[in-house]
């Protein structure tokens, strides 16, 4: 018990410190002006021209925004780290990887959510124009959450590579692009049935569609908690493998 | 305290310390020398638990750092060459975090934050954004850093480098009154620095040790070979045959012999402080234009150990 309350609080610690430096720099405010603004206007204009009050429009955009933001959002992570030489500092501190894992991917992720929770705004005015169907939303926004903490975990993984933001940045990027465009109908049925499949199960974005249909599937949530898994794994063993001289 | 094992790192086809062994004891200072390049950096690293030796064992407190790292880590201060700063953060806010991330307790944070300033001197910029510290200010908070946690255990890389030479005097002091408590181990490449602050001195060059001792057992062994120069007005065949008559003078040189004045050099290993050579001097009655002692310094030795 004691041992659990010390591993936690560690994290804790790291994790305060990780939310910190977003938000000790003025590139913190420019992301999340960007994503409001960004979504926003993009459903917005036009809104008034489908006549449908729903959010279906926002939540198939909302996977590209994502595509751009969460990279961004984790590029820094540990690529600044091993620029300014504080890696050095982290991992002779006496904990263990998972720790400062869990610590980088919870500060990401707490990130992510500041830019959710202030979109909110969007279903609120809706809800006040007429009877906003409130299934879907809660969906969108619970896939949002699972799609984002995906590309957050593979920017973690492109980040402790290398000591280049830029290069961390378009190679998580590119990982995330890939691996959400596969699922998509357009490329499904180019390919062969059995690569399809594969496709489909792996895809990012396929499962994202599903859940903002309402349909919240629990293999669908737990494919995404166990792709973040794996990642962060990945990345455990990356940073103790200490390849990235 | 320190026991390294017969310890060696490569790096690909690279050999950067091969088998290297010694060990410091409780409440130490000990200066790690070495050109640059020669290994000490990764020697520290491997001490720390940054990076695992291929071969051979780094025992803290008699704990193997690899087995048990986690203690092992939890018993060190480590300055690293590159000072481990978040230059988004306050001074303050780095102690903090410092310290809460060293288990410090919440409600002796800030106590022990205001010893740690007093220790390292930093009242004056406590509200400064790190990346407006000069390099020496830089350097006090990464070493704020380092004791934080009052650990047993020190280890500080090149922790003078790039500070001007008051800066440096002020980090000397400190290191010199930290090591009274604890156990310390410092790299630099200036001889004076380990000679002024070590208890002991190791020499480590192209990745293997090639001198250890006390600093002034280290100078005595040099200066049984200092270097003489001597500038006079004679002939120059006259002053060798004349100095070779003495026995503690070896390697007698002419250097340039024009216009009547001969400079020679020679390596004494005198006891008398030179009495001998002045006495020959005067009873042969040369006009001496200059005699220059100790010409070998821990510097020449230094480079003669580490060409």
């Amino acid at each position: 018990m004691q041992g659990e309350q010390h591993f936690l609080r560690s994290i804790y610690v790291l994790f305060k410190k990780e939310l910190m430096s977003y938000f000790n720099s003025p590139i913190a405010y420019i992301y999340l002006a960007v994503f409001l603004v960004l979504g926003n206007w993009l459903f917005v204009k036009p809104f008034f021209l489908n006549g449908e009050l729903s959010m279906r429009a926002y939540f198939t955009l909302l996977p590209w925004i994502l595509l751009f933001m969460a990279p961004a959002i984790t590029m820094r992570s540990w690529s600044e780290e091993k620029k300014s030489g504080t890696i050095e500092f982290l991992l002779t501190l006496p904990l263990s990887s998972w720790q400062l894992v869990l610590a980088k991917f919870a500060g990401a992720l707490s990130f992510l959510l500041i830019g959710l929770l202030l979109s909110l705004t969007l279903p609120f005015s809706l809800n006040r124009l007429g009877d906003l169907d409130l299934g879907p939303v809660i969906g969108g926004y619970l896939g949002a959450l699972c799609l984002g903490s995906a590309y957050l975990a593979i920017g973690l993984l492109a980040s402790v590579m290398t000591k280049n933001q830029i290069i961390a940045l378009i190679t998580s990027l590119a990982i995330c692009f890939v691996l959400f465009i596969i699922g998509q109908q357009f490329i499904l049925v180019t390919v062969p049935v059995v690569i399809a499949k594969f496709f489909g199960f792996i895809s990012l974005g396929a499962r994202f569609d599903n859940i903002t249909r309402g349909l919240v599937d629990s293999r669908d949530l737990i494919y995404y908690l166990s792709f973040s898994y794996f990642c962060l794994w990945l990345n455990v063993k990356l940073l103790e493998a200490r390849k990235w001289q | 305290m320190i026991e390294i094992k017969g310890v060696t790192k490569k790096f690909g086809e690279i050999t950067a310390v091969k088998g290297i062994s010694f060990a410091v004891k409780k409440g130490e200072v000990l200066g790690f020398l070495g050109p640059n390049g020669a290994g000490k950096t990764t020697t520290m690293k491997l001490i720390t638990g940054f990076w695992q030796a291929d071969q051979g064992q780094v025992l803290i407190d008699g704990l193997d750092n690899v087995t048990h790292s986690k203690e092992s880590r939890a018993k060190i201060g480590y300055l690293p060459e590159t000072v481990p700063l978040y230059d988004e953060m306050k001074v303050y806010e780095y102690l903090r975090f410092i310290a809460s991330i060293r288990d410090i307790t919440p409600e002796m944070i800030l106590p022990r934050i205001k010893e740690v300033v007093e220790i390292c001197n930093l009242h004056s910029v406590i509200g400064k954004s790190l990346d407006e510290l000069s390099k020496g200010y830089r350097q006090r908070v990464g070493l704020a850093q380092a004791i934080m946690h009052n650990p047993d255990i020190l280890i500080l890389d090149e922790p003078t480098t790039g500070l001007d030479p008051n800066q440096i005097a002020e980090i000397r002091e400190l290191i010199k009154k930290i090591g009274k408590e604890k156990t310390v181990i410092f790299s630099t490449h200036i001889l004076a620095e380990a000679q002024a602050t070590c208890d002991r001195v190791v020499i480590i060059n192209k990745g293997q040790i090639v001198a250890e001792g006390r600093p002034e057992e280290l100078a005595q062994a040099l200066k049984s070979q200092e270097l003489v120069t001597l500038k006079l007005r004679a002939k120059g065949s006259e002053v060798t045959t004349a100095l070779a008559t003495l026995a503690d003078l070896k390697n007698i040189k002419i250097v340039s012999e024009e216009a009547g004045l001969t400079t020679v050099t020679m390596e004494s290993s005198a006891r008398d402080e030179g009495v001998a050579l002045g006495e020959l001097l005067v009873k042969r009655a040369w006009p001496v234009c200059e005699l220059v002692r100790g010409g070998v310094s821990l510097e020449e030795v230094f480079r003669e150990l580490t060409k």
